[in-house]
């Protein structure tokens, strides 16, 4: 009898088998269990990944925001196995060992303080769990140069594509704003981006802290005051709007500060780029040179902008803001001026 | 009530205090108590306020500004002092500076010592459990107050800057309660008795750590008096440096109390590790003073660095020293490190507390004794220790040096393996046990299915890629709601209904107790599960306003959390009912526990024990015939107790059976 348990195997998911001979009269309880938890994991699992996960936000719209859908639909499937198996334990122990049934009493002592299989399948199995996580969330991280999450001023994943596009997203109580370095630096208050293109988002604040969330394209970063926190996303060929909220609470108006961006053909974009830089001359004359942070106070009566006149709308070299004007304003970041090739 | 015991001699070192005399002849609202605490308090505060007027007028942060910060931080500050000093938290010291013998007075033996400086730790532990729930049900119905404004994505109720300072009122409420919420009452009451000693290490730390408590709790009331702080409960500068008056009421609440978490901690820490009868070794312990040891070490560790936090978030709003402001040589970053250097061990805080009770519950209605008890303890030892390496995981989004994004994704996984000891040892329990299922075990049960989906749910904002989506918005909140209200909570409620019959000697009504928990876990998953997927479509935590299409959604959890705030009230009138008004005295032992705690009379006398006990096993030999006695409440010599203390008695302690 204190080989009971022993003798009839253990199990909780996600451990594998370890079903021994069956007692007598008992029933089997590992078999029953094990064919439980397989067939609704199972089942689960499928219904997840061909029903609910191809809709997992934040969707496809870039490779940054079908990568972390297919995370959350990982994750998701190894947790449905964990969380499908405890409660299908749970569920059976609770029917199958409650007292008003009236079962044998239970056997204590040794046997039933301790079983040195069980706990080293336990740890051995949840050990090589999180050691799968680890590794997969790192892959992931890394592929796609640093999954659209902010990586601060000196990012160390990087596209190698020469055709990176610079926005700079400056956040204040409470709305955002775009600057455009290669495009004459102006500023709008509407984000378009082009499909099909690695774009480099320069989040900065000129107060509090704010957090620049690009929901559908799979980007957040902190907006942090005096700071360069760059994230870069690649678009795919979706077309179509986008949802951009503050996701740092930054005071009373935390929650209304959202707007909405597009993503556009290449060719409307160089449209769109050119009309309004063209259309804002006058403002954008008045606005401090662009710099990696930006600082209101940089603005002068007589207005100097970058002139960008010979600068490609997309580049790897990141070299717009006017050299004096990056004497001017404080930056963390003093190597920011180029990107050096890998 | 004062016991005559015979001290044995070379139990413990450190002399009990002698048994009291009575303080003098005096009526009772002479003296010290909460009256004189209040008074000294407002006292302290107008005295700080003119202080702070005095020296520093025309001197304020923003010129248009109607108050002066100095004024009111010098205020709260001296309301603080005052407090202390009317409840007498200063007297043996002062005494002791002035050469003279302090006096000590035990408590009166009525219901006044609730509301004097009690240096009992059973009266501490009952002044705890009130001034927890004072602390629970007022954030609560400020939660209820989120979730009204939250009915509607753009018709309001309140103002966007009331809404905000409720937010902040109740995250930051929560959190003060959630971190104190079983090493207060049930941790100090329970310690002792279940080590089988006397007294409380530092009584007079832990006294003084019930007074810091409960003085943070007017502390951060007051910010509502004085327009609230913009920041929620983590107080991220440079928002704090704009906040109004009230902000200084959150930094100087929130630092009085996590003085008293120091306090608390390092008394518990030091009472379990010096304190323990002769016998009771690391092996023998039970498990929730596992979860209390580990928990108290937290408390003392982490805490300092909030305090420190808060202190450079005080000079900057009064001294203009700029430590938080990017543009002058401070940083904005530097606020977030330290908080969530100290907030991610309080996370834990927590949570092991809640290990440690279903851990010490389970047995009891299973008849069976812990699963791998081995385990249980080094799963809690090993949260503790990793819970300092995780911290950067609430900053993946921030800006912070990229190159440790790996790591704190690794160490925070890693944390999933100790935690999941948990679960090893529940289930392991309930192997062909006989579970009863008494309201005690139910909340215990609940808690397992409640920290499942939070802990799971951790693991995906562990994984940075899913993080850029879940990270600050209802997905967190949900997921900690899970960890906090589900684990910790179900997992106090648990212990309430388990120790009550202890604490009181009264018997709470079962049925009652049964209805509480079922409309109270129906209601929660109901309330927060919805939260997953609010936050999954793309509402951002702490919002005045959201997306209409979300309104279904937003309003199936605020109609559901409604229904959980009501749940409690069958809590309070159980509770109400069953004490004071119809009191049915409880049987000694009512759930047939091996627990030393149920060895003792009910109530238990002062000082516990008359004689310090020799513990022979850990307490959960269930299901054994020959099982051996948990502790000898009367030794009969010395010599026999150290024999059994050096294991010469037969004292089987939990071995891994191999
Ligand atoms: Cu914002």
């Amino acid at each position: 009898m204190s080989d009971d348990i022993e003798s009839q195997g253990w199990t909780r998911a996600p451990a594998g088998p370890t079903a021994g001979t069956g007692a007598r009269r008992e029933p089997h309880h590992f078999r029953r269990l094990f064919a439980m938890w397989f067939v609704v994991s199972l089942a689960g699992d499928l219904v997840w990944w061909f029903v609910v996960g191809p809709h997992v936000p934040p969707g496809t719209m870039t490779t940054q925001a079908r990568g972390a859908q297919f995370d959350f639909n990982v994750l998701f499937l190894a947790s449905w196995v964990v969380v499908s198996g405890v409660c299908i334990y749970l569920g059976y122990a609770f029917y199958q060992w409650r007292a008003s049934r009236g079962g044998p009493d239970p056997v204590g002592g040794p046997a039933a303080s301790s079983n040195v299989r069980v706990q080293t399948i336990w740890i051995t199995t949840t050990t090589l769990i999180v050691i799968a996580a680890f590794i997969f969330g790192t892959v992931q991280l890394i592929l796609p140069q640093g999954a659209g999450g902010g990586e601060g001023p000196d990012p160390i994943w990087k596209p190698t594509s020469d055709k990176v596009l610079p926005i700079q997203v400056i956040a204040q109580q409470w709305k955002f704003t775009y600057r455009y370095p290669t495009f004459g630096g102006m500023e709008t208050s509407t984000l378009v981006i082009p499909a099909d293109t690695w774009i480099a988002f320069h989040v900065t604040s000129i107060d509090v802290i704010h957090d620049f969330w690009a929901y559908q394209l799979g980007v957040k970063a902190d907006a942090n005051p005096d700071v360069d926190d760059v994230a870069y996303v690649h678009t795919s060929g979706q077309l179509g709007s986008f949802t951009v909220r503050c996701d740092e609470l930054c005071g009373i108006w935390h929650g209304a500060m959202f707007d909405y961006g597009k993503v556009v053909t290449k060719t409307q974009f160089m449209a769109w780029g050119s009309r309004t830089e063209r259309a804002n001359a006058d403002n954008t004359k008045y606005l401090p040179p662009f710099a990696w942070t930006y600082v209101p106070t940089a603005n002068t009566t007589t207005g100097v902008t970058a002139d960008t006149s010979g600068q490609a709308p997309y580049s790897r070299i990141e070299k717009y803001g006017a050299t004096p004007a990056k004497k001017t304003v404080t930056s963390p970041k003093t190597t920011s001026s180029t990107f050096t090739t890998t | 009530m004062t016991v005559d015991v015979a001290e044995p001699e070379a139990a413990h070192a450190g002399a009990v205090p002698p048994p009291g005399r009575a303080a003098t002849g005096r009526p009772a609202w002479l003296g010290q108590h909460l009256g004189t605490a209040v008074l000294a308090g407002v006292g302290g505060y107008a005295f700080g306020h003119y202080l702070g007027n005095l020296i520093a007028s025309g001197y304020v942060r923003v010129v248009t500004a109607a108050w002066n910060d100095v004024a009111i931080v010098l205020g709260l500050l001296f309301g603080i002092l005052g407090w202390l000093a009317g409840i007498g938290a200063f007297n043996y010291a002062l005494a002791k500076l002035a050469g003279r013998e302090p006096v000590h007075a035990d408590d009166p033996p009525n219901w006044t010592k609730y509301f004097r400086y009690s240096v009992e730790h059973k009266t501490v532990g009952m002044q705890y459990l009130i001034m927890v729930l004072i602390f629970f049900f007022t954030a609560g119905l400020l939660a209820m107050g989120i979730r009204t404004e939250l009915l509607s994505p753009t018709t309001h109720i309140y103002g966007p800057g009331t809404y905000i300072e409720i937010v902040g009122e109740h995250g930051t409420m929560m959190m003060m309660m959630a971190s104190s919420l079983v090493v207060g009452p049930l941790g100090n009451w329970l310690v002792p008795i279940m080590i089988g000693s006397r007294r409380m290490a530092f009584p007079r730390v832990e006294a003084s750590s019930f007074w810091c408590f409960s003085a943070g709790y007017i502390v951060i009331l007051s910010a509502l008096a004085l327009g609230g702080f913009p920041t929620g409960w983590t107080g991220y500068a440079p928002l704090q440096n704009q906040g109004s008056a009230g902000m200084d009421s959150y930094l100087l609440g929130f630092g009085i109390v996590g003085a008293g978490m120091i306090l608390a901690g390092f008394n518990i820490f030091a009472t379990i590790v010096a304190y323990r009868a002769p016998g009771l070794t690391w092996g023998r312990l039970p498990v929730f003073v596992w979860g209390m040891v580990t928990t108290s070490f937290l408390l003392t560790l982490a805490t300092p660095t909030l305090v420190v936090a808060i202190y450079f978030g005080i000079l900057d709003r009064t001294a203009f020293t700029e430590l938080y402001v990017n543009a002058h040589g401070g940083s904005s970053y530097l606020w977030e490190n330290l908080f969530w250097f100290f907030g991610h061990p309080e996370v834990y805080i927590m949570a092991l507390p809640g290990f440690g009770i279903v851990a010490e519950i389970i047995p009891v209605f299973t008849g069976k004794p812990l699963f791998a008890y081995r385990i249980a303890a080094a799963g809690m030892v090993g949260v503790g220790l990793l819970s300092f390496f995780v911290w950067q995981h609430h900053l993946f989004m921030s800006g912070i040096n990229p190159d440790m994004r790996p790591l704190f994704m690794l160490t925070t996984e890693l944390i999933s393996i100790p935690t999941g000891f948990v679960y090893l040892v529940g289930l392991g329990t309930l192997y062909k046990a006989k579970i009863r299922f008494e309201p005690p075990m139910l909340f215990c049960l609940a808690m397992y299915f409640n920290f499942l989906i939070g802990g799971i749910t951790g693991v995906f904002q562990s994984d940075v890629p899913v993080d850029v989506t879940v990270h600050g918005s209802f997905f967190v909140l949900a997921h900690f709601h899970y960890t906090i209200l589900g684990g910790l909570v179900f997992a106090f409620f648990g212990g309430v209904y388990y120790w009550t019959p202890k604490l009181t000697g009264r018997t709470l009504n079962r049925k009652l107790s049964i209805w509480h928990f079922w409309t109270m876990f129906i209601f929660f998953n109901l309330t927060f599960f919805p939260m997953f997927l609010i936050g999954l479509f793309d509402q951002p935590r702490r919002v005045f306003e959201y997306a209409s299409d979300l309104t279904t959604l937003n309003d199936f959890a605020s109609v559901s959390a409604f229904c959980l705030g009501a749940s409690f009230i069958i809590f309070i009138v159980n509770f109400v009912w069953s004490i004071w008004i119809d009191p049915k005295r409880a049987p000694a032992n009512p759930w047939g526990s091996k627990g030393l705690e149920w060895q003792t009379p009910t109530p238990v006398p002062p000082y516990n024990f008359e004689r310090i006990p020799v513990v022979y096993a850990d307490p959960y030999h269930y299901g054994e015939a020959d099982a051996p006695p948990v502790a000898d409440l009367e030794p009969a010599n010395l010599a026999f107790a150290s024999a059994a203390s050096n294991g010469h008695r037969a004292a089987p302690v939990v071995a891994d059976a191999d």
